[in-house]
């Protein structure tokens, strides 16, 4: 009985692999794009994805959009190797943290699948080409502006980052600390630089941390959508509004109770729906050969018109950035609280 | 009585966890094959065992540990540490291999922490794993605090990344066949093994019967901590830098793979090759499952679908057997022979 079973079974088992021995090498005729974000259900990738279909449709490309429930590296190397087993023809990815996914990326170039690497921190020979937003020293340089101009240049800040391992983020740092050496800041000490994870609760509680650990606090960077929206949250529950100043990288959707409410006045981002739309062009244009990720190299990206790509330092794959950092106030942040 | 029952177990039993599991297998892969053209290539299937190798050599331990009736929640957070430790030293200049000895001394160290606590101050397993589950996670925190470490040389990535000479057989695979087969070996075929299952079926007469109870409990725990330090090298060479939160969530992830290759979670009952099968399973489906772009929460479905399955069948079979043994005993008082059957006949299923 067991024996008969069992013969069965490596019965189907043979079949199943000869009648697919051949079939394997199968010619492909559509391209398939790929993204790989941080993690999903994240509002802010959502918002990514509306640009990214738009293009993929104008393309008329198929596409594969994933990325692991936390945002851990672990999880996006799995998924690239999945991608990569299906032999997909470009993956986009914007790593949780870059080292860990260079090793990867790179056996997925060696596959011969194109590799755009989205605004994350530089690791040689783990990409194509790179696709910043806007350039992380104006990002970060920015952020420090409307800070200053909301407290008069005066008093202590501190930063609220994600996890300490986002490259992004501590590039942004990094050059927010380079802008604070500028003599105009001399009155403005940044007294922490703590991690919210970009989880909701953790970055609460970290924002209600800074309150406790420095009375004299007058203002908070965000550099990242969860974390300001749950510092704008901290400021209300806590009755900080005037007290602290908010500003950083948010959502409009997000951000439209606390910037009518007066706890963030003014915040920064890029149209991260035009992000997906230029990142889908970019790794369209890899994949066809337009363009191969060479410094100087110049491509059409549908409606945002014609890029040319940057060099790089330390790296020999070029960068493109999309634009530069766009203001919400008071005044437009409602216009789009729908849309982002 | 316990024991004698057990021994009883499965005896002529035909549907049999490990059989259904195989069974469950087969027909996993041979449907898979036709939905994606790239799922036999076998440098993807290969490809596949590099994502669960390191929980693959946890498991192994893990197996002998809830088969005695124990379990050991902190296996994760003893790699997060092994692998901080390793990474740091590193940092500071320590030659890569000699870390990586130091790192597995570490875990081999709280491993033996654990046994060490549990056999003297004789409580569940269960409360002193999870305890030093948060303790051992949070050095991990205190020595690395947000940061990340990286930078490792080429040799030291091999052990995780590479392939055994230009085959498609990742490097990882063969070391941790090499470790199953042995694990087999020593829980089906030796004298030891036999006591493992015995400890599980009934700790007390063990100790009772003069076996070493605690002296095995602290080699296990210890063993686990060992293998936690090696799994944590591997990881740390597979992604190529660490944090402290590397390889959270891997300890549930492990006893399920544990549980569903068919081992009792009150001890005394599993065989090594359902393990391994079930290693392979749960891989397979993480693997085919991402070739069709299907999100991680489903999988999350499958396998607890598969364990709730695989508890209800052990269940099933542990009915069976009792009513099995019942009625062999009525047999007996009508003055006929009980059936011998010892259990590690039944080992060498493989």
């Amino acid at each position: 009985m067991k024996k008969t079973l069992l013969l069965i079974l490596a019965a189907i088992l043979l079949i199943s692999f000869s009648a697919f021995a051949g079939g394997s090498g199968a010619a492909k005729k559509e391209i398939t794009i790929a993204m790989i974000v941080k993690n999903i259900g994240n509002p802010f990738f959502d918002v990514v994805r509306k640009g990214w279909d738009e293009a993929v449709a104008e393309l008329g490309v198929n596409d594969v959009w994933r990325g692991p429930e936390q945002p851990t590296p672990e999880g996006q190397i799995e998924i690239m190797e999945s991608l990569i087993a299906q032999g997909v023809d470009g993956i986009t990815y914007v790593g949780n943290d870059p080292q860990a996914l260079a090793g990867v990326a790179q056996k997925a170039m060696k596959a011969g699948i194109k590799v755009n690497g989205w605004e994350s921190g530089i690791v040689p020979n783990s990409r194509d080409i790179s696709v910043e937003p806007v350039s992380a020293q104006t990002i970060g340089a920015d952020q420090v502006k409307i800070l200053a101009e909301q407290i008069g240049y005066k008093g202590e800040i501190a930063i609220l980052s994600a996890a300490a391992t986002m490259a992004n983020q501590n590039t942004w740092i990094k050059y927010m600390k380079e802008e604070l050496q500028k003599p105009e800041y001399k009155d403005m000490k940044l007294v922490a630089v703590v991690y919210g994870d970009d989880v909701r609760e953790k970055s609460y509680n970290e924002a209600l941390g800074l309150f406790k650990s420095f009375p004299n606090l007058r203002g908070i960077i965000s550099p990242t959508t969860v974390g300001i929206a749950a510092t704008g949250r901290a400021i209300t529950d806590e009755g900080m509004i005037d007290k602290v100043e908010l500003t950083g990288l948010g959502l409009p959707s997000e951000m439209y109770e606390y910037v009518m409410n007066g706890a963030s006045k003014v915040f920064g981002l890029w149209n991260p729906k035009d992000l997906g739309y230029l990142n889908a062009y970019v790794t369209y244009r890899l994949v066809t050969g337009e363009i191969t990720g060479k410094p100087g190299e110049k491509f059409e990206a549908g409606r945002l018109g014609s890029y040319t790509i940057e060099p790089q330092e330390g790296v020999t794959n070029g960068l493109v950035y999309m634009g530069s950092l766009y203001r919400f106030d008071k005044n437009n942040v409602g216009e789009f609280k729908d849309e982002l | 009585m316990k024991g004698k029952n057990q021994q009883l177990k499965a005896g002529s039993f035909v549907v049999q966890w490990e059989f259904i599991l195989l069974m469950i297998f087969v027909l996993f892969n041979f449907f898979m094959s036709f939905t994606h053209s790239n799922y036999l290539r076998v440098t993807n299937l290969f490809d596949t065992t590099f994502i669960f190798s390191e929980k693959a050599l946890v498991a192994l331990i893990m197996t002998f540990i809830i088969i005695t009736g124990n379990i050991d929640i902190s296996v994760a957070s003893m790699m997060g540490l092994s692998s901080v430790v390793l990474a740091t030293l590193f940092r500071a200049g320590m030659n890569i291999w000699l870390a990586s000895l130091v790192g597995l001394g570490v875990g081999t160290f709280c491993g033996f922490l654990n046994g060490f606590i549990i056999t003297r101050v004789r409580l569940p397993a269960l409360i002193i794993t999870l305890a030093n589950f948060s303790f051992y996670r949070g050095i991990a925190y205190v020595i690395l605090g947000d940061e990340a470490v990286g930078g490792f040389p080429d040799a030291f990535l091999y052990l995780g990344r590479g392939y055994i000479g230009n085959s498609p057989i990742p490097f990882i695979l063969v070391f941790f066949i090499v470790l199953a087969v042995i694990a087999g070996i020593i829980l089906h075929r030796t004298k030891f093994g036999r006591t493992i299952y015995a400890i599980g079926w009934n700790e007390h007469t063990c100790y009772a019967s003069g076996i070493p109870v605690d002296r095995i409990k602290l080699l296990l725990f210890t063993v686990s901590g060992f293998m936690a330090g090696l799994a944590a090298v591997f990881i740390t060479s597979r992604i190529g830098n660490t944090r402290p939160n590397i390889a959270t969530g891997f300890e549930l992830e492990i006893i399920t793979i544990v549980i569903l290759g068919g081992v009792m979670i009150t001890g005394g009952v599993g065989k090594m090759w359902g393990v391994v099968l079930s290693i392979f399973l749960v891989g397979t489906i993480r693997y085919g499952l991402g070739l069709h772009n299907i999100p991680g929460q489903y999988m999350l479905i499958v396998t607890g679908s598969l364990l709730i399955i695989s508890i209800l069948m052990n269940n099933l079979i542990v009915n069976y057997v009792e009513a099995r043994y019942l009625r062999a005993m009525a047999a007996l008082e009508q003055g006929e022979e009980l059936p011998a059957e010892p259990p590690e006949k039944k080992g060498g299923d493989r």
